[in-house]
């Protein structure tokens, strides 16, 4: 049983919450993830990053985008709720090391992943670019944690409603071109994006790392059912990832595989809207 | 007629001649167009009048090779003695001076190649479908006894901290053996519900998961501590588990969770599975129930085609059915004989439509422009020269491709160690092939750390790795008895 301690609505359809998982928080490092299950009877398992955990208090941070029925039914949950099963860490975590200059680039709910890794390379001495993208100001979160973290910060939003009106690669490509061009990227967010942004920089060699989120179910490598072709191998997202070099990935296979269950997905959330009790007495 | 032998057995006029005339009793299943619109079980059981009149069939016989032919060494023939005799609770606490999961093996353990085998009646007929239905009669006495909430002696605490790693059988076995020494017991399990791949794996028609429920809660009862969500080697380690946490020994139970690829063209298209994930989604996380009590989606496959031979491929195929496949294909490269999986498995599935195609293997499989599985490209092979196992070995035959139209393709040919424990274990000595490396007593090469199961042995069955947990946990208690 994992209380919900706080949650807080970041936009229309982002949600942070801070979970009680001592020996989580204790172990978690940067870039990796945890597999989450509402209900242990009926609800499907997840993965969701932790942007960030608080070993003393013994609580982690998830950042998650309401898309489906899953993610809706924990936008629902209120503080003191219980998650039934959060499992973890799981995944890798980053290498993090003082290569010199980085550059972080995130699109929309990738921000949240993004951001410890931003200050966990901040911290080993490196100096940090963050470019930070989404559809629109409501969609970009975590601007200002990152400024707290990065030497440079550039907002970009599709409809310009704040910062540039430019999608990630405009200034990611910017960045490759001056003079002290990065040493090392890192890329999170929508996968087109991470595709493009690596396309960008694979230009200018330099090495990226990219972190994908596909579908999992027990994420510790049992199944496959996370499996992507990297370099022409195929990988487990859960154990041999999140991260990969991001100049290796099959960006198009992936997005074909995240389609799995389209039909399935959009069902399921359809119905969860419509017969979510309106006064309460689900 | 029952009656009758009853009297003779009482009498002690019964004679060799009387069994062999008792008709072995056919286990009374669930008709097959009815069984694959549901997931109940199977096999109903036998009644009480099937059991007594099969277990008269027993000759009593003096060496008892039944007994050799058992991993665990079950008294065979005293507990079938006890059922002909109408003492089912005596039965019972035989089978389990050796066996703690009767219900479970009476029902999974592959009997025709091991008491059964080697039981004499089924040498007479020169038949082991006549051998003595052992397997029947240990699953008859465990569900006879099964309302019977009985919860082993626990000993006065010894003050020992002892950490299990993974609650499958070999798991549940040790931990309920540590803990009866007075021990304070910890199951730690990666998944949120507890029995690894009695309840991930294997089907619900095969074995309710009730079954399991009630063995977890024997062990709570016990007082031991179930710790789920919880991944050894990523959640603490092993080393944090004995330097830091307070634990005198660990159990090594995590299965071998690890699944294989062919490796063919086409493997990472929607739609293709390995048996691991079809059924974790399936039975786990009960996909059957999608949409109506469950949350997790699971391919809508009209025509499967599973690859392999075992047991995992039995039941993906029969699961497939079960979920509304119209055709469900399994392609095995050798011929039946060759087939690892159970007789009763094998028969079952024939029985429910899955169709054969023997002598077969999958040289690549196609997809559409949105990367859905489409076909499958078969080739036929032929026995050629034996290998090195002196089994002769398949060999394609060229030009004999053919395509078969699938949208769902289930790899089911086997699986590995799964590296998290021997990645996070420094010391811990593995095999070429990643598992642990044990002596006789299941012992690792670190002091204090034993393992058994799939994890050592490579994927194999409940009653070896409850076999290998019940040596390991007297060797791990003779161990701790030992600590200063």
């Amino acid at each position: 049983m994992y209380k919900i301690i706080s949650k807080k609505q970041l936009s229309k359809d982002v949600f942070s919450a801070d979970i009680d998982a001592p020996l989580i928080a204790q172990s978690r490092k940067p870039g990796q993830f945890v597999i989450i299950c509402i209900n242990n009877e009926y609800s499907e398992r997840i993965p969701l990053t932790v942007a960030g955990a608080d070993p003393e208090k013994g609580t982690i941070r998830l950042i998650w985008q309401r898309v489906g029925k899953t993610t809706a039914e924990l936008s629902d949950l209120c503080e003191g709720d219980v998650i039934e099963s959060v499992t973890g860490p799981l995944g890798n975590p980053t290498h993090i090391e003082n290569f010199g200059t980085v550059v972080c680039v995130g699109g929309g709910i990738g921000n949240a992943p993004l951001l410890p890794i931003a200050a966990g390379l901040k911290e080993a001495g490196n100096y940090v670019i963050s470019i930070l993208g989404a559809r629109n100001s409501d969609l970009l979160i975590l601007a200002d944690d990152f400024e707290k973290v990065s030497d440079e910060v550039i907002l970009v939003t599709d409809d310009g409603s704040i910062g540039r009106k430019a999608l990630v690669t405009e200034p990611l490509k910017e960045v490759c071109e001056r003079d002290k061009k990065p040493d090392m990227a890192f890329a999170i967010g929508p996968v087109p994006m991470m595709k493009f942004s690596s396309l960008v920089t694979q230009q200018y060699e330099v090495p990226t790392m990219v972190s994908l989120n596909t579908i999992m179910i027990d994420g510790t490598g049992m199944c496959g059912g996370c499996r992507v072709d990297v370099g022409g191998e195929t990988k487990f997202v859960c154990v041999d990832g999140p991260e990969f070099d991001g100049h290796l990935v099959d960006y198009n296979m992936m997005m074909k595989r995240q389609n799995a269950y389209k039909d399935q997905e959009t069902k399921a959330y359809q119905f969860y809207k419509d017969h979510k009790c309106k006064i309460g007495l689900d | 007629m029952l009656n009758e032998l009853i009297q003779k057995q009482s009498d002690g006029t019964i004679k060799p001649s009387d069994r062999f005339e008792i008709p072995a009793q056919l286990i009374p299943e669930q008709p097959p167009s009815e069984r694959v619109k549901n997931n109940l079980e199977v096999s109903l059981g036998y009644t009480e009048e099937q059991a007594r009149l099969e277990a008269l069939r027993c000759l009593q016989c003096k060496n008892a090779p039944c007994e050799q032919g058992c991993p665990v060494n079950i008294r065979i023939r005293d507990f079938i003695a006890a059922i002909a005799d109408g003492d089912y609770k005596k039965s019972l606490s035989i089978i389990k001076e050796n066996s703690l999961l009767p219900a479970v093996c009476g029902r999974v353990c592959p009997q025709e190649v091991q008491c059964q085998e080697t039981c004499t009646v089924g040498k007479k007929f020169k038949d082991v479908s006549q051998a003595v239905s052992i397997g029947r009669l240990e699953r008859f006495v465990a569900d006879y006894d099964s309302d019977n909430e009985s919860v082993p002696k626990v000993a006065a605490p010894t003050g020992r901290k002892v950490a299990v790693i993974g609650s499958g059988p070999g798991g549940i076995v040790t931990a309920t053996d540590l803990r009866r020494e007075g021990h304070d017991v910890t199951v730690f399990e990666a998944f949120h519900k507890p029995g690894g791949v009695m309840v991930y794996g294997i089907p619900e028609f095969r074995l309710p998961k009730s079954i399991i429920s009630k063995e977890i809660n024997v062990l709570e009862k016990m007082g031991v501590h179930m710790a789920m969500n919880y991944v050894v080697g990523k959640t603490r380690t092993i080393e944090q588990l004995m330097k830091e946490d307070g634990f005198d020994a660990v159990y090594i139970g995590v299965g071998a969770g690890l699944p294989y690829f062919m490796g063919i063209e086409g493997e990472n298209l929607i739609g293709v599975y390995s048996a691991n994930e079809f059924l974790t989604r399936a039975n786990l996380m009960k996909a059957y129930k999608f949409g109506n009590g469950a949350d997790t989606p699971i391919a809508n496959s009209k025509k499967v085609a599973v690859i392999g031979g075992g047991n995992v491929a039995m039941d993906s195929a029969r699961t497939a059915k079960r979920l509304g496949a119209e055709h469900v294909y399994l392609i095995y490269r050798r011929t039946e004989t060759e087939m690892p999986a159970r007789v009763e498995e094998i028969h079952h599935a024939k029985e429910e439509g899955i169709e054969f195609l023997l002598l077969q293997n999958p040289k690549k499989i196609i997809g559409d422009e949105e990367s859905f599985v489409t076909g499958i490209e078969v080739i036929k092979n032929e026995l050629g020269e034996p290998d090195s196992s002196g089994r002769r070995r398949p060999v394609p035959i060229a030009g004999s491709e053919f395509m078969i139209d699938v949208d769902t393709v289930i790899i089911a040919v086997g699986n590995g160690a799964n590296p998290l424990i021997g990645q996070t274990t420094p010391d811990l000595e593995l095999n070429k092939w990643g598992y642990v490396v044990v002596d006789d007593n299941c012992k690792t090469s670190i002091d204090g750390v034993y393992a058994g199961g799939d994890i050592v042995l490579g994927a194999a069955t409940v009653i070896l790795a409850m076999g290998q947990g019940r040596s390991a946990a007297a060797a791990m208690n003779e161990y701790l008895s030992n600590l200063k």
